[in-house]
C-alpha cells in the first residue's frame, strides 16, 4: 500500500482527494490500481502504455524516468507524487 | 563538495550567461537587428539578465512574469528599464510561457529569445559553466544543478561527461505548491524543448521546506547567502553525497539570496505555507 499525492489538475477525476491509498509493488501496478477505481485517470496518466509526456511520477522524491520508469519498485509506505510537467527556469 | 557561485555574475545570476549567448546568436544570424523589441517569459533572473544585456545593446525589453514573484525581482526589472506584463500567478511559469507565446504571435516586431527552446542556452553552459568546472577540478563525480529550462544540466553535463565520463548528472527540481499549479489539465504541462530527461542520471524533487533547510545550512556553515534554488541544490547534493563512500560533488548555485530578502521564509517555522503561493525558481 502506497500513498499517492494527487495534483490539483487531477482531483476532479478522483472526487476531490488530495491523497489516495493504492496497491502495487511497481509504479505500473499502483497506476493500474488507481485507474481501475478512477477510469478517467487512464487518459490523463498513460499514453500508448507509457507515462504521458506531461506527467511526472516520483517515488521517494525521485522521478521514475531516471529510475526504472513504470517498473520502478514501490514499497509499502512509499509516497508516490504525481505532478504536471512545469516550466521553470526563472 | 564544491559550489560554483553564479550569483557573482554581473546581474546576479547564472542567467547572464544565456542572456549574452542568446543575443549574440540572434545578432550573428541576423534575426535580431536594431529596431526589434525583445520579449521573454521569466520568473525573474533571465529577465534581469536580458534587461542588462538589452539596455547595453539598445533593445527595448518586455518581460512576462507571474504576478506572484518577489518584489525585488520586479523592482530590478523596472530599474533596468524592462516593461513588465503579468501572467496569472496561479499558473506559475507555465502561464508566463503561454502568455509570451501569444504576445509574440500577435506582434511580429517582437523577438523572443525563448530560453526554453534556444540552443544557445545549453551551449552557453557547455562552453562556459561546464568548461570552467572542468578546468578548475581534477575530478568530478556528481554535478548537481537546479532544473528550470534544463540549460545548465544539458550543457554543463555534456561538457563534464567529456572530461569525466562517469560523472553523475543530477537535477534538483522544485515541488511547487498547489496554489501555483493551476493548470486546467495535464495537457497544459510543459517540457522545455531543450531538456532531454534521458540525459539526466537523477532527478530529485525538493520541497520548499527542504530548499530552505539547504539555504540555512549554506549560510550557517559556509557564510554563503544563496537563492531558493541554491538551497534545493544543496539539499539534493547532500542526499547524493550520502550515497558515496568518497568523491567530488559540484553544486551549481544559480543566484544569491539578495532577491528574496522580502520573503518571509527565512525565519518561518511553516515554510511551505510561507512559500506555497509564489514561484521561486
Amino acid at each position: 500500500m502506497a500513498a499517492v499525492r494527487i495534483p490539483p489538475t487531477l482531483r476532479a477525476e478522483v472526487g476531490g482527494a488530495r491523497e489516495l491509498e493504492a496497491d502495487g509493488s511497481t509504479v505500473a501496478e499502483v497506476i493500474d490500481d488507481l485507474i481501475e477505481r478512477y477510469p478517467p485517470l487512464a487518459g490523463q496518466l498513460l499514453q500508448d502504455g507509457e507515462l504521458a509526456p506531461f506527467v511526472n511520477v516520483y517515488v521517494g522524491g525521485e522521478d521514475v524516468r531516471t529510475r526504472d520508469g513504470l517498473d520502478t519498485p514501490v514499497r509499502t509506505g512509499d509516497q508516490l507524487i504525481l505532478l504536471p510537467a512545469m516550466a521553470g527556469g526563472s | 563538495m564544491y559550489a560554483k557561485l553564479e550569483g557573482q555574475n554581473p546581474s546576479g545570476s547564472i542567467k547572464d550567461r544565456i542572456a549574452k549567448a542568446m543575443l549574440d546568436a540572434a545578432e550573428s544570424s541576423g534575426e535580431l537587428q536594431p529596431g526589434r523589441r525583445l520579449l521573454e517569459p521569466t520568473s525573474g533572473n533571465t529577465g534581469i539578465a536580458l534587461a542588462l544585456a538589452a539596455r547595453l545593446r539598445g533593445y527595448p525589453l518586455t518581460c512576462v512574469i507571474p504576478a506572484n514573484v518577489t518584489a525585488e525581482r520586479r523592482r530590478l526589472l523596472e530599474l533596468y528599464g524592462a516593461e513588465i506584463v503579468e501572467s496569472p500567478g496561479e499558473e506559475g511559469s507555465n502561464g508566463a510561457v503561454r502568455l509570451a507565446i501569444e504576445l509574440a504571435e500577435r506582434d511580429p516586431s517582437y523577438f523572443m529569445p525563448f530560453q526554453y527552446a534556444n540552443e544557445a542556452n545549453p551551449r552557453a553552459h557547455y562552453e562556459g559553466t561546464g568548461a570552467e568546472i572542468a578546468a578548475a577540478l581534477d575530478r568530478v563525480d556528481v554535478l548537481v544543478a537546479g532544473l528550470g529550462t534544463g540549460g545548465t544540466l544539458m550543457g554543463a553535463g555534456e561538457r563534464l561527461r567529456e572530461s569525466f565520463p562517469d560523472v553523475l548528472v543530477a537535477a534538483a527540481e522544485p515541488l511547487p505548491g498547489d496554489e501555483v499549479m493551476g493548470l486546467r489539465s495535464l495537457e497544459d504541462g510543459y517540457v522545455p524543448p531543450i531538456l532531454d530527461v534521458s540525459k539526466l542520471d537523477r532527478k530529485l524533487l525538493v520541497s520548499n521546506t527542504e530548499a530552505v533547510s539547504g539555504l540555512r545550512l549554506l549560510l550557517e556553515r559556509e557564510g554563503v547567502l544563496g537563492g531558493v534554488s541554491s538551497g534545493a541544490v544543496v539539499h539534493a547534493a547532500l542526499r547524493l553525497a550520502d550515497e558515496l563512500d568518497e568523491g567530488v560533488v559540484v553544486c551549481v548555485l544559480a543566484d544569491g539570496g539578495w532577491k528574496y530578502l522580502s520573503a518571509d521564509f527565512w525565519d518561518a517555522t511553516d515554510v511551505d505555507t510561507a512559500m506555497g503561493r509564489s514561484v521561486w525558481w
